[in-house]
């Protein structure tokens, strides 16, 4: 893929293939846990009985190998960063990064010696989902921008 | 906004008993054999030294006792540096103390001290179901003992004290850092330590490691 | 590794199996990295694991991982502002984290709390033992491969937190307590939807033990793995329903009843195995009695009447002193010991972690068990690294 990536020209076909690679790609979201604080709980939420993240194809992954979309699910520390990064760096592309709760977001409802001050200091996110924690509601409609996200992405078109 | 609240929740309502703030003098705290003269009505009379614990204690390990404080029911000792582990082994077997159980170790900074650092024990006897609280207090650079042949469990409680005010405790089996990384500089919970860390050695901690994996 | 009568040094075939094995199979030590990102150690710990075969002969764990200063923060707050990030501690017994913090510096202020809030507060926390303890059995259930009870186990919580919804607005972070009493009174309608749950608990705990109690594929999985004495538990700092597993009487609700425990009829969970089966059966045993004090509570709340806020002045400003208060949160024994120099804030705040102090044991515990048991027992002892790291 990555020799014809964004090199097509724009028309009709291209348009035609980029819809159907987009539908496989959003409809089948699987999300790496990275559960680090209390956040991790209202993501587990939302997985489990009555929120079921199921139902959007999106299915928790054990390892980054595997997984499309990174969740950070609570407070980065300045020894969890490296790590982070680790993991980030292990994932396939294409690979997006929802940022859940205001630690991830900012970090400034902890802002000590050894809190990051943003997830994104670190790694590119896209959607980022304020709250302290997030309801799993929330969660839901950070990972429903996601998907509109990528519904708007050009693939082989330039 | 907590007294807005305050304010809310108790309308309408008849308040009376409900003890009000508690006046400011609190020292319950007498040196032994002097008169009682406690100003703070809440705070019970309680000559120290009739307390069973305190009277046992000072029977048989009174040369590492320095002083003996009573505060909301809590007995404190002031031990004696070269004491502390001695005084340890003899509150855990002792059948009138059974301290069995280490409940914390914590380190305290007060920089205007001439001793500067405070270490306290925390103790909780199972069986008597009854609390103490030992204190050591060191001077810059002065090292103790480690209650570690005591309670097994004071490893993990001297190195957290160790790592977050370099207080450094003798015949440890592994002194190192527990919370923050093995390479970080400085003990963040000294006084003199800022809040956000000294400025800029966050974000460079970040730079450097997170630089290194990012060639992988 | 190999079987018994293999290594019988005495039989001739045992001798020439461990000649054969020494020469041909040599193993040497390997260090096996589990964690920091690891699905099965809820959240950020880290274990390094010194293996023989697939036998652990050494620990080493790392942590620290969210490590967020809080001690260093609680100096730079006001006491009431305190409050909030205590929630975060033990993200998943917020109720209970609360309690702690406020029970301490009630004591160092001298504040008696009116009836009725002693009783909301028995209520709530006790309530949040039930939800961590179903958070416990979920992911301990899952992590040892029972799917089901993990689904069930959440739809059980979920009611709870629609309780403490209703009560304070938020599911999981709830900073509901005060320093005093409570932010304010029952909303309507509270008291009949908790005597729902209450009605609707046991069976559901039936559920449970229909699934797995007597699952010989969980049984197989945690009895007898990692097993240790009281006395040893103790001398490694082991507080909470995990010593009790290991037959220490020995619940702060009995022992030194804060609050209004020593009023309420409940006994404590208590079993002898000291393996991870005891430690599943005591906090069973415990989300039962829990909800008996729970309908306790709506009994007497549905009759007494009364303020829920003791009278604190508006600035809070203990007096000099120090002191240390603790209560029996849902993973042992949670300690707040506070220095106070007489201004708005703490001097020192010093939190005692339940889950810190009962990792210490974890090497202990798993020493000569295989690599899979690891995750059996870091299950069992319920770990939350909010509250190891602070």
């Amino acid at each position: 893929m990555g020799v014809i990536e964004r090199k097509l020209p724009d028309n009709a076909l291209t348009q035609l293939i980029d819809k159907v690679v987009n539908w496989a790609r959003r409809s089948s979201l699987w999300p790496m846990t990275f559960g680090l604080a209390c956040c991790a709980i209202e993501m587990m939420a939302a997985g489990a009985s009555r929120y079921d993240f199921d139902r959007f194809g999106v299915i928790f992954r054990a390892t980054p190998r595997q997984s499309d979309v990174m969740i950070v699910a609570g407070t980065v520390t300045v020894k969890m960063a490296p790590v982070l990064r680790k993991v980030y760096d292990q994932m396939p592309e294409p690979r997006w990064v929802i940022s859940m709760g205001t630690c991830a977001n900012t970090g400034k409802n902890f802002d000590t010696y050894h809190v990051v001050q943003g997830v994104d200091q670190i790694v590119p996110v896209d959607v980022y989902v304020p709250g302290c924690p997030p309801r799993p509601e929330g969660l839901m409609y950070g990972v429903i921008l996601l998907q509109e996200k990528i519904d708007k992405m050009k693939v082989f078109r330039k | 906004m907590a007294g807005e609240k305050e304010k809310k929740v108790s309308k309408g309502e008849v308040k009376e008993e409900r003890k009000p703030k508690a006046p400011a003098a609190e020292e319950a705290a007498k040196k032994k054999a002097a008169a009682p003269k406690d100003e703070a009505p809440q705070e019970p009379q309680v000559d120290v030294d009739t307390l069973p614990l305190v009277k046992r204690v000072k029977e048989v390990k009174g040369e590492f006792i320095e002083d003996v404080k009573y505060f909301r029911g809590e007995i404190t000792f002031l031990v004696k540096k070269e004491g502390i582990v001695d005084l340890c082994h003899f509150l855990k077997d002792d059948s009138e103390t059974q301290f069995d159980f280490l409940t914390e170790v914590i380190g305290t900074h007060y920089p205007e001290r001439e001793k500067p650092f405070e270490v306290v024990y925390h103790l909780y006897s199972t069986s008597k179901k009854h609390r103490v609280r030992l204190k050591v207090q060191l001077a810059e650079d002065e090292e103790v003992e480690s209650v570690f042949p005591v309670w097994r469990s004071a490893t993990w409680y001297e190195r957290e004290v160790y790592d977050m005010l370099g207080i450094r405790f003798a015949n440890h089996p592994d002194l190192k850092r527990i919370l923050l990384p093995d390479d970080w500089e400085g003990h963040p919970l000294r006084k003199d330590y800022p809040l956000q860390g000294p400025p800029g050695y966050r974000e460079a901690w970040i730079k450097a490691h997170c630089a290194s994996t990012n060639k992988l | 590794m190999m079987e018994k009568g293999l290594m019988d040094k005495g039989s001739v075939e045992g001798q020439v199996t461990e000649d054969l094995m020494r020469d041909t199979l040599k193993t040497r030590e390997m260090w096996l990295n589990m964690g920091p990102q690891h699905p099965s150690t809820h959240g950020v710990l880290r274990l390094i694991l010194a293996l023989e075969g697939e036998r652990i002969v050494d620990t080493e764990i790392v942590i620290g991982y969210l490590h967020r200063g809080m001690e260093k923060l609680a100096e730079a707050k006001t006491y009431p502002q305190f409050l909030p990030y205590t929630d975060r501690l033990d993200y998943i017994s917020s109720h209970a984290m609360n309690f702690g913090y406020v029970l301490a510096v009630e004591k160092l202020m001298g504040i008696e709390v009116p009836e009725r809030a002693q009783y909301i507060r028995v209520m709530m926390a006790e309530l949040t033992r039930i939800s961590s303890h179903l958070i416990w059995l979920a992911t301990h259930a899952l992590d040892i491969g029972a799917m089901t009870v993990f689904l069930y186990c959440f739809r059980e919580r979920e009611m709870i937190l629609d309780l403490f919804e209703m009560a304070c607005g938020a599911r999981l972070t709830t900073s509901y307590f005060r320093i005093g009493g409570v932010a304010h009174d029952l909303p309507d309608g509270f008291i009949e939807q908790a005597r729902e749950f209450c009605k609707i608990f046991p069976k559901k705990a039936q559920d449970y033990d229909d699934l797995i109690l007597k699952n010989r594929i969980w049984l197989s999985r945690t009895v007898n793995v990692a097993k240790i004495s009281g006395e040893e538990g103790l001398n490694l700092g082991l507080t909470g329903p995990n010593i009790r597993g290991s037959g220490v009487y020995w619940d702060i609700r009995k022992d030194e009843p804060y609050s209004n425990y020593d009023k309420l009829d409940w006994e404590i969970a208590v079993e002898h195995g000291c393996d991870v089966y005891a430690r599943y059966l005591v906090r069973l045993k415990e989300m039962r009695e829990s909800c008996k004090i729970v309908s306790q509570c709506l009994d007497i709340l549905e009759k007494l009447d009364g303020p829920v806020m003791a009278k604190v002045p508006k600035v809070i400003k203990p007096p000099e002193g120090e002191v240390y208060a603790s209560v029996e949160a849902p993973k042992g024994e949670l300690g707040f010991y506070i220095v106070s120099d007489g201004s708005p804030k703490p001097y020192r705040l010093k939190i005692r972690a339940p889950s810190f102090a009962n990792l210490i044991s974890v090497p202990t515990m798993v020493r000569g068990h295989m690599v899979a048991d690891v995750i059996a027992v870091i299950g069992s002892i319920d770990v939350v690294l909010g509250e190891v790291d602070r």
